[in-house]
Formats: structure tokens, C-alpha cells, sequence
């Protein structure tokens, strides 16, 4: 299992040779509460670093996410059109997005320790 | 400092996802508001809901300064009996909603995000002689809440519970732990609502959950009472509204007598300017809070409470618009996350209880 980078918006991103795939957080699942519907974007799709990837629909609200990494959207989860609560269940497995082929350098991303330290933060 | 409800431990070890609510630390949702919300509809559900304001009143004349200060007639309110009603300001403005309970005493349940403003409304006009009292702190409450609510209820030795009323009110023993029950509730299905000593609280708590019931949070309880259409205070009315505007009108007894608010509401009847209506959502479509409502390009209201309904399959809402610009089955317009969504208007409630649960 590729190593896992976070964001200060809750996303995470995880590495597999120029393919990242891109989830929200365990924190964010369970903040967002059960997940509804999500907006996705079609494969082909180009994007910069922390642009709208697209939205996640709870019970609660409707929250965009954002990709940590520039790249093609190359594939996108579909079993959550017919599962969305796979998000909330296994978000870092099942509950993965979209993989996008990563374009130019990498950004700045949070790791595990850091995530942790922002996630007390916000709790506290 | 944030308020911790004598469960507030049970809910830590039920790995609840706490929040903060009113000034207390509430369980937002146990497993998923698909689960919970299932359970109030198809067995049993346990809330939680020590945050509700407890308020008594005592004394000589306690009935009637009551009587003086909410909307529905507590004259005709019997014994052991509750009444849903509402306290209102002189211009007809709702202060509150709350149930009133004449069992041993009077006593009100209020919203918690009011329970500070109730009982500073209800002291300063208190007469002589009676007393308004805050038990908050004295008492627990939990709301079972289901089909099975009562049967549960009874196998732990609440033999009443399937014969109590419709919002009556009875004493016993539940789980071996003295109660006040009522058989009310906020969700639109059979239940009771159980009021217990706070150290007596946590083994009632185990007790339900043994036989299998549900714990349920705040996000599932929004839920099942937005299907319900049960409206909530601060959301679907405030200070600003008047109960004709949000579809309560009939908890209003204007024939009982003089009343706080009795003068502006016998106007107000008259010609509400808005109305409350039911918003179904279409497709992905969620009403959500603050939404602009329109209709062909008009601007016609807004969403005051909106979520989406596992148990119906769609995202409902209500919506506080001008009255007479739309009616049942007209298509809508709300505005949804960077884009606009359809919904259609539509009677409430969303959800009605299947008729052989009721008592």
C-alpha cells in the first residue's frame, strides 16, 4: 500500500508510481456525516493542484474537494453512484474517488503526523 | 464550558461522533444516519436527550399563570396528560415550542438553545407565589422511540407503556430504575419519552441497548422529524414568526381566554403573509437551509430546513414562502450547490406512521 498525504482540506492522496488516488479523510467522513451523492468529474478531465475536483453531498452539507495533486482524471470510482456510503464506511479503500495521472512536480502535502497534529488541533 | 449529559460517557464507549449543540456535547450519529434513522422506522431507536430544557412550575396559581402564557388550552388538558403548544410575545412572535406535562407538577419541556431564554420569560412573569424552577440538571431524558418502543419498554417492566395514551404521562419502573414516562416524541413513530435520575440514566441506557436497540443522534433525529414535518425552533420558526405562518395555528385556542399574544394573533389570523410548505427534492436535488425558493423566476421564499431522507429516498425540506405562491404539486426551483435543483411542493408530512402502530 502506497503511503499516504494529506491536505489542510481534508483529502488524501496516495502515490502509485504517476497514478494518485484520491479520497477524503476518515476526519472528513465523519464530520460530513453519511454521504449522499457525490460530483464527479469525467474522465480526461485536467486539473491544477487544488482546484474543485468536484463535491460531496451529506446529510448535512455539500462540500467541494479539491485535488491535491495536478493531473488527467483517469478513473473515478463508480461504485459509489450506486454506494455512496462506501465513503464513510472504508474511506481510504473502497471509498477512493478518483485517480488522476499526476502532471509536474508535487506540492507540499501534510503526512500521517502532521494530519494527526492539525485533526487534534481542530478537535480540541 | 461545554455541558456534558449524564450519557455523556455511554456515548464516548458507543463511539458516537460528538458535537456541539446548544451549548452541550451531543452525539451527531453513532454508526450512520441510514442505520439509525431505519431503526426509529422499523424496531426501536434511543435518543439521548438530557439537553432539553426541564422546567417546573410550583405553587398556588401555577395553572393559571401557565394557562396565561401559552397558546393551547390547558383547562381541557387532563391529568397524567402532555399538550404540545407554544409560548408567544405580545405581537404574536413564538418564543417557543415546547410540550407541557401535568403530572405530579406542571411542568414544561423547552428547546435547549432556549432553555435560558424560557425561564427568564416565564420568571419575570411569574406571579406572586409561584415559582418557576430549572430541573435540567435533576432529571435525564430519554426518548425510545419505534414500533417496538413499547414492547421493550414492557419486557423491562414498564407493563404500561401500550396502554398509555397518546401524550399521556405515567410512572413505574424501567430496568429496575424508577421513570416518568409520556408517550411522545419527536421522530413521528410510536414511543415514549423517559425521564430518569441522572445516575440511573447510564443503566437504563445499557438495559435498551442489551435488547437491541438502536442508539440514535442529532443528525438521525433531524431526520425522522423533518420527514414528519415536525417543525424546529430557530430553524422553521423564531421570534419573527407567527404560528399562522408556520402551519401551527391550531395549537392556538383563541376561545380559552386572555393569553400572552391573544390580541396581535386574533389579527395575525387574519392574513398571514407567509406559509410554510414541504419541498421534495427531484434527482440529486437537497433543499438546504437558507436556500432561495423559486418559482417560473421568482423569487417566492426560502428553505428553512432541509436534509436528505434515507427512508423516502429523496431529499426533503420545508420552505417558508408568500402565501398563495405556490400549491401542492407546483415545480420549484432551489438553489443547490453551484447549481440550481428542482423540487416539487408538496403536503406535509413527508412521512405518516403506518396506522396499525398507533396506540
Amino acid at each position: 500500500m502506497p503511503k499516504r498525504f494529506y491536505t489542510e482540506t481534508h483529502e488524501w492522496v496516495a502515490l502509485d508510481g504517476e497514478v494518485a488516488t484520491i479520497g477524503i479523510t476518515d476526519y472528513a467522513q465523519a464530520k460530513l456525516g453519511d454521504v449522499v451523492f457525490l460530483d464527479l468529474p469525467q474522465p480526461g478531465r485536467e486539473l491544477a493542484a487544488g482546484e474543485v475536483l468536484g463535491a460531496v453531498e451529506s446529510v448535512k452539507a455539500a462540500s467541494d474537494i479539491y485535488t491535491p495533486v495536478a493531473g488527467t482524471v483517469v478513473e473515478v470510482n463508480q461504485d459509489l453512484t450506486s454506494a455512496p456510503e462506501k465513503v464513510n464506511q472504508d474511506p481510504y479503500g473502497d471509498g477512493w474517488l478518483v485517480k488522476l495521472r499526476v502532471a509536474g512536480a508535487l506540492p507540499e502535502l501534510l503526512d500521517e503526523e502532521r494530519y494527526g497534529a492539525l485533526i487534534r488541533e481542530a478537535e480540541a | 464550558m461545554i455541558r456534558k449529559t449524564p450519557l455523556h460517557g455511554r456515548h464516548l464507549t458507543a463511539g458516537a461522533r460528538l458535537v456541539e449543540f446548544a451549548g452541550w456535547e451531543m452525539p451527531q450519529h453513532y454508526t450512520s444516519v441510514r442505520e439509525e434513522s431505519a431503526a426509529v422506522r422499523t424496531s426501536a431507536g434511543l435518543f439521548d436527550v438530557s439537553h432539553m430544557g426541564r422546567l417546573a412550575l410550583t405553587g398556588e396559581g401555577a395553572a393559571e399563570f401557565l394557562q396565561s402564557m401559552v397558546t393551547g388550552d390547558l383547562a381541557r388538558l387532563p391529568e397524567n396528560q402532555a399538550q404540545y403548544t407554544l409560548m408567544c410575545r405580545p405581537d404574536g412572535g413564538i418564543v417557543d415550542d415546547l410540550v407541557v406535562y401535568r403530572g405530579r407538577e406542571w411542568s414544561v419541556v423547552v428547546n435547549a438553545a432556549n432553555r435560558q431564554k424560557d425561564f427568564a420569560w416565564l420568571r419575570e412573569r411569574a406571579p406572586a407565589g409561584v415559582e418557576v424552577l430549572d430541573r435540567t440538571d435533576e432529571v435525564a431524558l430519554l426518548a425510545l422511540q419505534g414500533p417496538s418502543a413499547c414492547a421493550l419498554a414492557v419486557r423491562l417492566g414498564f407493563h404500561q407503556a401500550g396502554s398509555l395514551p397518546r401524550f399521556g404521562i405515567g410512572e413505574g419502573v424501567l430496568a429496575g430504575e424508577p421513570i416518568v414516562a409520556s408517550r411522545t416524541g419527536y421522530t413521528g413513530e410510536d414511543g415514549l419519552e423517559l425521564f430518569v435520575a441522572p445516575n440511573a440514566a447510564p443503566h437504563l441506557w445499557d438495559c435498551l441497548l442489551e435488547l437491541g436497540v438502536q442508539p440514535c443522534g442529532l443528525a438521525a433525529r433531524d431526520v425522522c422529524r423533518l420527514e414528519a414535518g415536525l417543525r424546529l425552533y430557530g430553524s422553521d420558526m423564531d421570534e419573527e414568526t407567527n404560528p399562522y405562518e408556520v402551519g401551527l395555528g391550531w395549537t392556538v385556542r383563541l376561545d380559552k381566554g386572555p393569553f400572552c399574544g391573544r390580541e396581535a394573533l386574533l389579527r395575525l389570523r387574519e392574513a398571514p403573509s407567509r406559509q410554510l410548505v414541504g419541498l421534495r427534492g427531484e434527482g440529486q436535488t437537497i433543499p438546504r437551509p437558507g436556500a432561495a425558493v423559486e418559482r417560473e423566476g421568482d423569487r417566492v421564499g426560502a428553505v428553512t430546513s432541509g436534509t436528505y431522507s434515507f427512508w423516502l429516498g429523496y431529499g426533503i425540506g420545508m420552505a417558508s414562502v408568500v402565501r398563495g405562491s405556490v400549491e401542492v404539486g407546483a415545480d420549484v426551483q432551489v438553489a443547490s450547490h453551484r447549481r440550481s435543483g428542482r423540487a416539487t411542493v408538496v403536503q406535509l408530512p413527508f412521512y405518516r406512521r403506518p396506522a396499525a402502530a398507533k396506540p
